[in-house]
């Protein structure tokens, strides 16, 4: 069984959702960064969505563009993520997503990129802006059943798309939570419900919802109905409200383990 | 056997396949949260683009309201100071709101209201084609809203004003630098969030499919008028066709209906402060295949796939992307791609003011610099036609601007 299935048997066994956490890789420094990211994978972490930084990330909100161009002052490359991945690797058996806008990858060469990658452990990607009918001169060449490329669904998915999304997905379903960019406010949980369940008439993949979801009374809603609630702006609101205090990545850890206790069913 | 032969002459003007790729450029690089509103719009498009009522609706407009079809004029003091080639202007500046722009926000603003959308968006770099949407909502009845970049808000500032008394909103746009670039980007993200009611109004035959296409088939006006003008004026096409491009909308407009012809085309993007400093938006002359906006295309970028910041004179070519069909168009060697830098396109403004009355946009600008180079060169039997794609009332202040540094 591969580290993302283990994931979300793990979770479901200790009768609890999957905690997705995202953050930019090398925001606010590299050794902070490091640092942050193994706290919230000891303090409750299930899988680790590790955000590549980009110029222009038109799906995000202020929260996420900001530590991006924070990762990208500290001249953090598509390179050194896979670097911090591999590093990641040798101590942390929790999954790690990485989490791209197209360019970077592209950039560095698409089969190239699925190589190292899982050279250096990754468990699969996300790119925010590949949909299906673009995917595959990135998936041409996979070979490897165990690194998935993380499919996304959003409200404004109609069913029969729904259903050719999820025929090609592996690892897991991304639910949008709602139409609009990441970190926005305004989450409506029965929406999400009725998502959720259209989208389980396709799929038997574990599903995990993001956008939005910021708060612990967020999250208990959310694993409610999910298999995983991923967690992104509000970690990097954090980080950024905290950014010179000497005890960053204790804050995140504490704030990990809270959303980890709400995704107790 | 006719089938075949018509197979056989497919050539550059079948492009883009249906999913919108002109070879390995264009396509959809988009969120899933906008994929399904981009595949009904190409649904749409497909259905109501071909309609009789629709076209009947539009040419009226474009007749009646903007002033087609748009003069094509005989510079005859700039050909005789220049000894050399005719040049001939297509004169877009002389289209209602004052550039090429209203064509296409007249042709999506129709789309958008048959499609039952109430709202339009746009993001706009020298606010022309802000003002062009504003107006196009304005005559409509929709509601606008443009996105512009706060250098560009503060650099082309009669255009904020023109946009706000036609009743749009103005969002200003402080990310990244402030540019055409940033506004797309933040009228992206609102489309996302809006997109149930709102149609955004793309600007220039860049981002998803069918935008590209779409644009062009909106702006091929332009070329198809100038073909029958020249073919009036002179008895025969032209040696060579000279645009401004920046995303390459009048560019593609003109040199569509050309495309099978052996007329020369040539592509004019901005070189800013030289192309030897980083201070240029020369993407297909200096950038690399790369995805940005919705589609793959040229982008002005470095080694890492991060997009680089830009720089030119001129709001409307401020952007380091390009649409994908000029980069097919660049790599089949169709187009030839070249540059005017900041000073050469003040100067060539300064030379068309004096030689024939008319202020040219600092975009169309560009187009002229090179025709300026070029006639010289150039029998004086030869045909050169240059876009004057848009006036350039609103490059005043920075014109004066850059001029008075020049002393």
């Amino acid at each position: 069984m591969n580290r993302l299935s283990k994931a979300f048997k793990n979770a479901a066994e200790k009768k609890e959702k999957a905690l997705v956490g995202f953050v930019t890789a090398g925001d606010p420094t590299l050794d902070e960064s490091k640092k942050i990211i193994k706290k919230m994978c000891e303090s409750g972490v299930d899988i680790l969505e590790l955000g590549v930084p980009f110029s222009d990330p038109t799906a995000d909100g202020p929260v996420i563009q900001r530590s991006s161009e924070r990762a990208l002052k500290n001249k953090i490359t598509l390179e050194t993520v896979l670097k911090i991945t591999a590093e990641l690797r040798q101590d942390i058996e929790v999954p790690i997503i990485l989490f791209s806008y197209y360019n970077p990858i592209f950039a560095f060469g698409p089969q190239k990129f699925y190589e190292k990658a899982r050279a250096a452990g990754a468990d699969g990607v996300l790119v925010v802006d590949l949909p299906p009918e673009e995917s595959d001169e990135l998936t041409g060449g996979w070979n490897d059943g165990d690194f998935s490329l993380i499919r996304l669904v959003a409200p404004t998915t109609p069913s029969e798309r729904i259903a050719k999304i999820a025929a090609s997905a592996s690892g897991f379903l991304y639910l949008v939570s709602m139409t609009g960019v990441t970190g926005s406010g305004g989450l409506n949980t029965s929406l999400i419900a009725d998502l959720v369940r259209e989208v389980r008439i396709y799929s038997d993949l574990p599903l995990c919802v993001g956008f939005g979801i910021s708060t612990v009374d967020d999250v208990a809603n959310v694993a409610q109905v999910a298999d995983g609630v991923v967690i992104g702006s509000a970690f990097e609101r954090l980080i950024e409200e905290n950014i010179d205090k000497p005890d960053l990545a204790e804050r995140l850890a504490e704030r990990t383990e809270e959303y980890k206790e709400a995704t107790k069913i | 056997m006719l089938s075949e032969n018509s197979e056989n002459q497919a050539g550059i003007k079948e492009y883009p396949d249906a999913n919108g790729h002109f070879e390995r450029y264009g396509g959809r690089y988009i969120a899933e949260i906008l994929m399904p509103a981009v595949l009904e719009l190409d649904e749409q498009r497909q259905k109501i683009m071909p309609d009789p009522d629709f076209n009947k609706e539009l040419i009226d407009l474009l007749e009646k309201y903007v002033g087609r079809p748009t003069p094509l004029y005989f510079a005859k003091r700039l050909t005789e100071h220049l000894q050399g080639a005719k040049i001939y202007l297509k004169r877009e500046d002389l289209a209602h709101t004052g550039a090429h722009k209203i064509n296409n926000t007249i042709g999506q603003a129709l789309l958008a209201h048959r499609m039952g959308k109430t709202r339009v968006i746009a993001e706009t770099g020298a606010g022309q084609h802000g003002v062009a949407t504003a107006t196009a909502a304005a005559l409509l009845g929709m509601k606008c809203r443009i996105f512009m970049g706060v250098e560009d808000i503060e650099r082309q500032a009669p255009n904020v004003k023109r946009m706000e008394l036609l009743g749009a909103g103005i969002t200003p746009v402080d990310s990244g630098s402030g540019t055409l670039k940033d506004a797309m980007n933040e009228a992206m993200r609102h489309w996302v969030a809006t997109v149930s009611d709102t149609f955004y109004i793309i600007g220039s035959v860049a981002g998803p499919h069918p935008y590209p296409v779409m644009v062009r088939d909106f702006q091929k006006i332009i070329g198809v008028e100038t073909k029958k003008q020249i073919l009036k004026a002179a008895g025969r096409l032209p040696d060579i066709l000279i645009a401004c491009v920046g995303g390459g909308s009048n560019a593609m407009g003109l040199f569509y209906p050309f495309l099978d012809d052996s007329t020369t085309l040539i592509g004019v993007e901005a070189g800013g402060k030289g192309l030897d400093t980083d201070e240029h938006a020369a993407t297909l002359t200096c950038g690399s295949p790369g995805v940005l906006h919705g589609s793959k295309s040229y982008v002005l970028q470095d080694e890492h796939g991060q997009i680089a910041p830009v720089h030119s004179i001129s709001a409307g070519l401020d952007y380091p992307g390009v649409g994908p069909e000029h980069s097919l168009l660049k790599d089949i060697k169709r187009v030839i791609y070249t540059t005017a830098d900041d000073c050469e396109a003040l100067a060539a403004f300064k030379m068309l003011c004096l030689h024939e009355g008319i202020i040219p946009a600092l975009e169309s600008s560009h187009a002229l610099a090179y025709a300026i180079k070029e006639a010289p060169k150039r029998a004086k039997d030869e045909i050169m036609i240059v876009n004057l794609s848009g006036r350039g009332d609103k490059d005043l202040d920075m014109v004066v601007l850059a001029l008075e540094k020049e002393k």
